[in-house]
C-alpha cells in the first residue's frame, strides 16, 4: 500500500475516538437528567458539574482528531 | 464567520463554481513588526497583538469601570466573574486556596477573552495554538510541583503512592500514577488547543458550505439555509465552549494545586 493511502486510512480511524466521545457525553447528559427528575431541587447545584464533565468528554474525542492532524501534517 | 474567500483570479465562475476554502488559514501566523534578536525571530505577530487585546479587555473590563457600593452593569460583570471563580476556589482548595486567587483569576479571565474574541469575525484566536496554551499549562504545571514541595517537603511523592492498595500491586501503581502526573500539562494544553482548533476548523468547514451554494447559482442558493440555520447554532455552541474551555483550565489549575495544598484529605 502506498504510504499516502496509509495516512488517509489512519486518520480516519482516529476519528473513530468521536465514538467514545459521544457513548461520553450521552452518558453524561442522560445521568443527570436521571438524576435530576428523580430530585430536581438538588439537579441546579449539579449544573456546573455537568458542564465540567460535558466539556472533559468532549475533548477525549478531540484528541483523536490531534492524532489524526499529526498523521497527515507530521509524518 | 470569516470565510477566507478567494482571491479575485480564482473567484467563481458563474456556473461551474470552483472556490477556494481553506479552513485552516485562519491559524496563520504572520508578523507585524519584525523584531529579530540575535538570530531569533521575536517579531510582534497577529498572535501577539490579540494577547494584547485580550489581556487589554480584560484591564479595562476589570479596572476602567467605577467601583460603586451600587455596581454599575460593567461593575457588575466584573464582580460576577469574580465571584464565580473566588466561589469554584472556595468550593475545591477551601481557605488554603486564597492566595492563589489571582493566579487562577488572571488565567481564567486571559483564556476566556482569548477564546471570546476568537469568536469575532475576521480574529486570531490566540489559544487555537498548542505553544500557547502548552506555556500556559507548565506555568500551571511547575507552579503546582514547587508549591507542593514547598508546602510538603519530600512528602509531596506521597502524591504518587496510593493508600490502600495491595503492596504487590504498588510498583505497577506507583508507574501509571506518576505518568498520569506528567502527562498533565499535556493533556491540559491538548484540551484546550484542540478544542479551540476544531471549532474554529469545524465553523469555517459549515461556513464554506453556505458560500459553495451560494455561488452554485440561483437554483442551489435556498439549500444553502440549512448550513447557514447550522452555523448559527454551531456559534452558540462554539461560545458555550469558549466560556467552557476557560472554565475547565481553572477547574483544573484548582484540582492540580489542591494535591500539593491539602495532600492529607
Amino acid at each position: 500500500m502506498e504510504a499516502e493511502a496509509a495516512k488517509l486510512i489512519g486518520a480516519g480511524l482516529a476519528a473513530i475516538a468521536l465514538a467514545g466521545a459521544g457513548i461520553g457525553i450521552g452518558h453524561i447528559f442522560g445521568n443527570y437528567l436521571a438524576g435530576a427528575l428523580r430530585n430536581p431541587a438538588a439537579a441546579q447545584a449539579q449544573f456546573p458539574n455537568l458542564l465540567l464533565g460535558f466539556a472533559l468528554t468532549e475533548a477525549t474525542g478531540l484528541f483523536g482528531l490531534v492524532v489524526a492532524l499529526i498523521i497527515l501534517f507530521v509524518f | 464567520m470569516a470565510t477566507e474567500a478567494t482571491a479575485p483570479e480564482h473567484a467563481p465562475e458563474a456556473g461551474g463554481a470552483t472556490v477556494d476554502l481553506d479552513p485552516m488559514h485562519q491559524f496563520e501566523i504572520y508578523p507585524l513588526v519584525p523584531i529579530d534578536i540575535g538570530g531569533i525571530d521575536a517579531s510582534f505577530t497577529n498572535s501577539s497583538l490579540w494577547m494584547l487585546i485580550a489581556a487589554g479587555v480584560v484591564a479595562l473590563l476589570l479596572l476602567a469601570a467605577p467601583s460603586k457600593l451600587v455596581p454599575t452593569r460593567l461593575q457588575s460583570v466584573g464582580e460576577v466573574a469574580y465571584e464565580f471563580i473566588a466561589n469554584m476556589m472556595r468550593d475545591i482548595l477551601g481557605e488554603s486556596g486564597r492566595p492563589f486567587f489571582p493566579f487562577v483569576f488572571t488565567l481564567f479571565m486571559f483564556i476566556l477573552a482569548a477564546n471570546m474574541l476568537g469568536m469575532v469575525p475576521y480574529s486570531f484566536t490566540v489559544t487555537s495554538h498548542i505553544i500557547v496554551t502548552f506555556a500556559l499549562a507548565i506555568v500551571v504545571f511547575v507552579g503546582a510541583t514547587i508549591v507542593g514541595f514547598i508546602k510538603n517537603g519530600p512528602g509531596y511523592l506521597r502524591l504518587f503512592v496510593p493508600s490502600g492498595v495491595p503492596i504487590v500491586l504498588l510498583p505497577l501503581l506507583v508507574v501509571i500514577e506518576v505518568i498520569s502526573y506528567f502527562t498533565r500539562p499535556i493533556s491540559l494544553s491538548v484540551r484546550l488547543f484542540a478544542n479551540m482548533m476544531a471549532g474554529h476548523t469545524m465553523l469555517k468547514v459549515f461556513a464554506g458550505f453556505v458560500v459553495m451554494f451560494g455561488v452554485a447559482g440561483a437554483a442551489w442558493m435556498p439549500l444553502g439555509l440549512a448550513p447557514f440555520l447550522l452555523m448559527i447554532g454551531l456559534t452558540g455552541l462554539e461560545i458555550l465552549i469558549a466560556f467552557l474551555q476557560a472554565y475547565v483550565f481553572a477547574v483544573l489549575t484548582c484540582i492540580y494545586l489542591n494535591d500539593a495544598l491539602n495532600m492529607h484529605h
